[in-house]
C-alpha cells in the first residue's frame, strides 16, 4: 500500500510533466517557472530548517563513546571514538559524513555461528550491506551531481571533464556509458529491495521513505533514457540552463519532452527536500552524538533550558535566623 | 526572542551551503565575468555548400535528428562496418552513404574545429575517435573524388 502510493505519486509527477509539455506545450512552466520556484523553496526551506534546528537546545552531553575517554595521563585514550577536543570531533564528523563510519558498525540480529562449536546461537552479526549500499548510492549521486555542472558552467573546468573521462573509462558505446549511472541504479534498487524483503525494515518503512527512493529512481531512469535511448539536443538543454542561471530565461527551440520530465522530477526533489528526511544532508551536522566532545567528566554540561531556581543556602538561612537559633541554643556555623 | 546555539558555526555552515548551492549563478559574475553564454555556432556553411554542389539534400538525416543522435548513428556505423562488414547506409530519403567517419562526415563537414568541436567544447565532451581517425590525411588525398567517396563505391 505504502509502496504503491509512493509509486503512483511519482508516476503522476512524471506523467504531468510529459503531458504538460508534449500536448499542452507548457514548456515555459516546466522549463522556467517551476525550476526557479523549486530552487527558491529549496534554498529558503533548507536555511529555515537549519536555523530552526540551531534554536533547539541540547540538554545533555550525549556523545557516543565507543572508546576510552581522556582522563589520567597514563591511561591511553581514544581520540577518535571518544574525542576530547575539537580536533577529534572534526575527524569524527569527517569520517561520518564521507564514509558513514557509524553505519559500518551496523549489526543484524539472527542466528550466529559461535566461534567455538559448530552450533548456531541467537545473537548479533555484522551487517555491512546497508553501509555499502548507502555509500555507493551517495557517492555516485554526488559524482553525478558534480558531473552535471557541465550544463551550468562555461567554460567547463577541466576537473569536470576529467571526472567525466574517468566515469566513461571503459568507452562502452556512444554516447559513452557512465559507470556511476549503473552504480546509482544498482544501489538505489538495493536500498529499495531492502525495505521490501526484510520484514522488520518493511514494517518501519513509511511512505516518506519510499517517495525519495522512487523519485530518485525515476530521475535516474529518465536521465538514462534521455542519454542513451531517446536522446535530446544537449546543446539546447545547455542553452536553457545557462539562460536560467544568468536570469534571462529563454526556451530553446525543440528539446524532447523526456528532458522536461527529468527536469520536473529534479525540481520536485528540490521542492520536497527541506520537508523530508532528505534534510539529513544538513541534519548530520546537528547530530549531538557525533558533534559533541566526550568531555562529560571534565566539563559540566549545563542544560540550557534549565530555568534559574531560587536557592536559599544554609548560610543565608543561618543569617536570617541567627538570633532565634542562638536563643534556642542551637549550634551555629558562624558565631 | 529566540536563542540560537553555536551561532558562528551555524552561520558559517549556512554560508557555505548557500555559496555552493548558488554557485552556477554567481560564478558568471565573479569568476568568469561573463554573464552571457553564447550558443556554439557550429558553422554549417561549408557543408551546405558542398551538399548543394554535389546533389545531397542535406545531412545524413534531418537536422534535429543529427543534433541529438549523431553519436548513436556513428556508433551504429562503426559496429556495422567493423563487425558485420555492412558499409552502405541508406537514409530515410533513400540516399546512399558510405559508413565512414572521416570518409563521409568529415568530407562535408571538412571544418572539424569550427563544426564538431565548437559544440563539443560547449557540452564538455571530447570524442576519442580522432586519436586514431586522422582527419588531415583523409582530407588532402583525392580531393576531387570526395563526393564519390561519400556515395558508397564498392
Ligand atoms: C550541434 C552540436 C554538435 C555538432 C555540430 C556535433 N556534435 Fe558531436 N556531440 C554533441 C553533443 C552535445 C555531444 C554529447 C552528448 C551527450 O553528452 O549526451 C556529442 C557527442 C559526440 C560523440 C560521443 C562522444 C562521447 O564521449 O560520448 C561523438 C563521437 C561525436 N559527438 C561526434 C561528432 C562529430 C564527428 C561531429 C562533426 C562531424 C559532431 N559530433 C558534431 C554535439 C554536437
Ligand atoms: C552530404 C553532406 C553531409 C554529410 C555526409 C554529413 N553532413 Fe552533417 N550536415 C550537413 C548539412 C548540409 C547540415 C546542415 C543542416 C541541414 O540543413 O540539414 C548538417 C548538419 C549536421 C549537424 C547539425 C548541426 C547543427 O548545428 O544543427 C550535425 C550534428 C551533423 N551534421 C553531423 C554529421 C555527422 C556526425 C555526419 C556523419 C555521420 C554528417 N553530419 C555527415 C551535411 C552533411
Ligand atoms: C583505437 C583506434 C580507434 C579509435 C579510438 C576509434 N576508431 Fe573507429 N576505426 C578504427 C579502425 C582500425 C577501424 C577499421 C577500419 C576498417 O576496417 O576499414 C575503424 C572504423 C570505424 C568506422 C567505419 C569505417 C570508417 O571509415 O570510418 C567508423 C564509422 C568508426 N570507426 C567510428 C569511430 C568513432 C565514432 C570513434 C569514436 C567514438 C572511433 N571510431 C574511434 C580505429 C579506431
Amino acid at each position: 500500500m505504502k509502496i504503491l502510493f509512493a509509486l503512483i505519486t511519482v508516476l503522476i509527477l512524471s506523467l504531468a510533466a510529459f503531458t504538460g509539455v508534449e500536448y499542452l506545450h507548457m514548456e515555459y512552466v516546466f522549463g522556467i517557472v517551476i525550476p526557479y520556484a523549486a530552487f527558491i523553496i529549496f534554498i529558503a526551506g533548507f536555511t529555515a530548517k537549519i536555523f530552526y534546528w540551531a534554536k533547539s537546545p541540547v540538554p545533555f552531553n550525549i556523545t557516543t563513546t565507543a572508546g576510552q575517554q581522556k582522563s589520567l595521563k597514563w591511561i591511553k585514550s581514544d581520540h577518535f571514538e571518544n574525542p576530547s577536543g575539537s580536533f577529534g570531533v572534526i575527524g569524527r564528523m569527517f569520517m561520518e559524513i564521507f564514509f558513514f563510519r557509524s553505519l559500518f558498525r551496523n549489526t543484524k540480529a539472527g542466528l550466529v555461528k559461535s566461534s567455538k562449536s559448530e552450533s548456531f546461537k541467537p545473537g548479533y552479526a555484522s551487517d555491512k550491506s546497508l553501509w555499502l549500499g548507502g555509500l555507493m548510492f551517495h557517492w555516485s549521486f554526488l559524482y553525478i551531481l558534480i558531473r552535471h555542472l557541465r550544463f551550468f558552467l562555461y567554460p567547463i573546468p577541466s576537473a569536470i571533464v576529467t571526472l567525466e573521462k574517468f566515469d566513461s573509462m571503459f568507452q562502452i558505446g556512444l554516447p559513452i556509458f557512465y559507470l556511476t549511472d549503473a552504480i546509482l541504479l544498482l544501489s538505489v534498487t538495493f536500498l529499495f529491495l531492502r525495505r521490501v524483503f526484510i520484514p522488520q525494515v518493511k514494517y518501519i518503512s513509511l511512505i516518506a521513505d519510499f517517495i525519495p527512493l522512487f523519485l530518485i529512481l525515476a530521475i535516474a531512469f529518465s536521465g538514462i533514457m534521455m542519454r542513451y535511448v531517446s536522446r535530446v539536443d544537449v546543446i539546447g538543454v545547455k542553452e536553457l540552463v545557462m539562460s536560467l542561471t544568468s536570469f534571462s530565461p529563454a526556451l530553446p527551440e525543440k528539446v524532447s519532452s523526456v528532458f522536461y520530465v527529468h527536469f520536473f522530477l529534479v525540481s520536485s526533489l528540490f521542492m520536497y527536500f527541506p520537508f523530508s528526511k532528505l534534510m539529513h544532508m544538513g541534519g548530520v551536522f546537528f547530530s549531538p552524538t557525533r558533534n559533541m566532545t566526550g568531555d562529560s567528566r571534565r566539563i559540566r554540561h549545563v542544560n540550557p533550558w534549565n530555568y534559574s531556581v531560587k536557592v536559599h543556602s544554609y548560610e543565608e538561612y543561618e543569617d536570617e535566623f541567627r538570633e532565634a537559633m542562638k536563643g534556642a541554643g542551637l549550634p551555629l556555623d558562624k558565631e | 526572542m529566540f536563542k540560537m546555539y553555536s551561532k558562528i558555526k551555524v552561520f558559517t555552515g549556512v554560508f557555505i551551503f548557500l555559496a555552493l548551492a548558488t554557485f552556477p549563478f554567481w560564478n558568471k559574475v565573479f569568476i568568469v565575468s561573463k554573464t552571457n553564454y553564447e550558443m556554439p555556432d557550429a558553422n554549417i556553411k561549408p557543408a551546405l555548400a558542398f551538399a548543394r554542389e554535389n546533389g545531397f539534400s542535406g545531412c545524413i538525416e534531418d537536422r534535429a535528428f543529427m543534433r541529438a543522435k549523431h553519436m548513436k548513428l556513428l556508433n551504429h556505423w562503426r559496429n556495422e562496418v567493423v563487425r558485420e562488414n555492412k558499409k552502405t547506409y541508406i537514409n530515410s530519403k533513400g540516399e546512399h552513404f558510405n559508413k565512414s567517419l572521416t570518409g563521409t562526415c568529415l568530407k562535408c563537414h571538412s571544418n572539424k574545429e569550427e563544426f564538431c568541436d565548437s559544440c563539443h567544447t560547449s557540452a564538455g565532451v571530447k570524442p576519442y575517435c580522432f586519436d586514431c581517425h586522422i582527419t588531415g590525411i583523409q582530407n588532402t588525398n583525392q580531393l576531387n573524388s570526395k563526393a564519390e567517396a561519400i556515395h558508397e563505391i564498392k
